[in-house]
């Protein structure tokens, strides 16, 4: 057989194994907005949900799924920030480098419903934080921050030595030229990395069934108060998110409507994580221009 | 003779084991421009990096002997590097400014250093740039980013950025051999201008530039210094039958 033949069948594989790819996320998004779609409207999105009978929503876990990420955030990304910082723009290649390495790996290989039931028995049972916003958002922190803290490092990867160069032979420390020069630079990877670890914290459910909890008491969207027990923005109340919610309706959902609030559920699941993605790459491209405008 | 600004004395640098300069002896006089020439691998950008300790950066260097900065031992346990590179800057073999604007880039420097006031910022800029003539080209796009520009204007700007912290030395490393021969002759006029107000050492591959620039020529060789002198002597008359077969490319 001649190489080009050989050339030619090479790609009709590879073209096809990348439709294949291409196809299954069509079907499966596809289908998941089908049958979801039309259960979702401005009712569904903003009532709270019913235990026993029709007509319930998902407005209290739809609230709880971007409180408690939000919160999962600020918790992880200074310490992955920081974390990524120190690993690849000050540790030396030794053995407690290779050791702490390590050690992000295995965390980010750990499943997550280990981390889940890890939060249980520490944050909620020992810590006597009980099934609370803060319980999951520590459980969401160790499930996120070795991803996030390999993303960031990734990212200060794909600034150029030069630029280190740059700054430390213009007279900047290194603490400058990595806040300074680097950062600034990193930025708009840095911001892709945080958006698309966000769309797997949205979507987790595992971490957070023993942690935040299975329950979504009734809020007064009117009070604001942190310290009221109905406010939305009490992180010690329990808060079941919407991934969770879709769990928990399926395995033990009595209500008629079950079914149709799962779909619907999955739906909205579904493309708040496109939404997402694809915040993450324009606002990545658009940075970049903006920073390069090249 | 004007006094000594720079001096080296017995440097030895090795890369782990490998002995990479082999006791060089060079002492630099206040202003005035001067080439580091040699075959690739002759050690002259390890030399120009020990200069301002840019080989700190690099695991497992070592490095005996002493270099003196107006009388002040670089690599004295307190020798401060910031400090040092303020004084003494790098250009490098490959543009590299920072993706921000121009007019950041240049005076990055001194705005982490804490300057903050406008008018004394954009006139260290306009004359930075002027410096480094590249004023004309950039003065109407200077909130536009420094990448945008070509590769010759970005290492002009990258020249301005250096002059900034207004350094006593300026050190180059192969600083056209990235760029089309346009833009080597307009850095090569650019380091003209700068001669007399900035003591400049530069490292080139390129003999006919050391020719044309240089003041004061030095020819490297398997990690030793062979010799130095007055540009056209090294180039009309070198002592040494190495430089000879060098300069008239029986090597190299």
């Amino acid at each position: 057989m001649n190489s080009k033949v050989q050339n030619k069948i090479a790609i009709g594989v590879l073209y096809g194994i990348a439709g294949l790819v291409v196809l299954i996320l069509l079907a499966l998004v596809g289908y998941i907005l089908v049958s979801g779609l039309p259960k979702v409207s401005w009712h569904f999105l903003t009532t709270p949900a019913k235990a026993f009978l029709k007509g319930g929503g998902i407005g209290i876990q739809l609230f709880n799924s971007f409180y408690l990420l939000i919160l999962a955030m600020l918790i992880s990304f200074p310490i992955a920030l920081g974390a990524a910082i120190y690993l690849y723009e000050y540790a030396k290649d030794n053995w407690v480098t290779n050791l702490v390495r390590t050690a992000i790996e295995i965390l980010s290989s750990l499943p997550s419903v280990v981390v889940g039931l890890f939060g249980f028995l520490f944050f909620v049972v020992k810590l006597r934080l009980g099934f609370s916003i803060l319980s999951g958002a520590f459980a969401l922190t160790f499930f996120n921050l070795p991803l996030l803290t390999r993303s960031i490092e990734d990212s200060l990867h794909t600034i150029d030595d030069k630029q280190r160069e740059g700054g430390l032979a213009l007279g900047l420390s290194r603490w400058e030229t990595v806040t300074r020069v680097i950062l600034p630079a990193a930025v708009p990877s840095i911001l892709t990395g945080v958006i698309l670890s966000a769309g797997r914290v949205f979507g987790e459910a595992a971490a957070l069934i023993y942690t935040a909890g299975q329950s979504a008491p009734a809020l007064n969207f009117m009070d604001w108060n942190p310290f009221n027990i109905s406010s939305p923005l009490n992180p010690m109340r329990p808060a079941e998110t919407l991934a969770v919610h879709i769990w928990k309706i399926n395995s033990e959902g009595i209500m008629p409507d079950a079914k149709a609030i799962s779909s619907g559920s999955s739906a909205v699941l579904v493309i708040a994580i496109l939404l997402f993605n694809l915040a993450a790459r324009y606002l990545g491209k658009r940075l970049y221009k903006r920073l390069t405008s090249a | 003779m004007s006094k000594e600004i720079l001096t080296t004395q017995d440097l030895h640098l090795y890369y782990g084991s490998k002995e990479a300069l082999k006791g060089i002896n060079l002492n630099f006089d206040e202003k005035g421009i001067t080439a580091l020439i040699g075959p690739s691998g002759c050690g002259k950008s390890t030399y120009l990096r020990t200069l301002n300790r840019m080989n700190d950066l690099i695991p497992g260097v070592t490095i005996t002997g002493t270099v003196q900065f107006k009388g002040e031992d670089l690599y004295a346990p307190n020798a401060d590097t910031v400090q040092i590179r303020k004084e003494i800057g790098m250009v490098f073999q490959q543009p590299n400014p920072f993706p921000f604007s121009i007019y950041d880039n240049v005076i990055y420097g001194l705005r982490i250093a804490g300057e903050r006031d406008k008018e004394k910022l954009d006139a260290v800029v306009e004359k930075s740039l002027r410096q480094a003539a590249v004023w004309d080209e950039v003065k109407d796009h200077l909130h536009e980013s420094a990448l945008a520009l070509s590769g010759g204007q970005q290492q002009r700007v990258c020249i301005a950025r250096v002059l900034a912290v207004s350094p006593e030395i300026i050190l180059l490393d192969e600083p056209t051999s990235a760029l089309d021969p346009v833009s080597s002759s307009q850095i090569e006029a650019t380091l003209l201008n700068l001669r007399h107000d900035y003591t400049i050492i530069t490292v080139t591959h390129n003999l006919q530039q050391a020719s044309r620039i240089a003041d004061r020529t030095a020819f490297f060789m398997n990690g030793e210094l062979v010799e130095v002198d007055q540009t056209k002597n090294i180039f009309m008359n070198p002592a040494k039958k190495q430089t000879e077969d060098y300069i008239s490319g029986r090597f190299g």
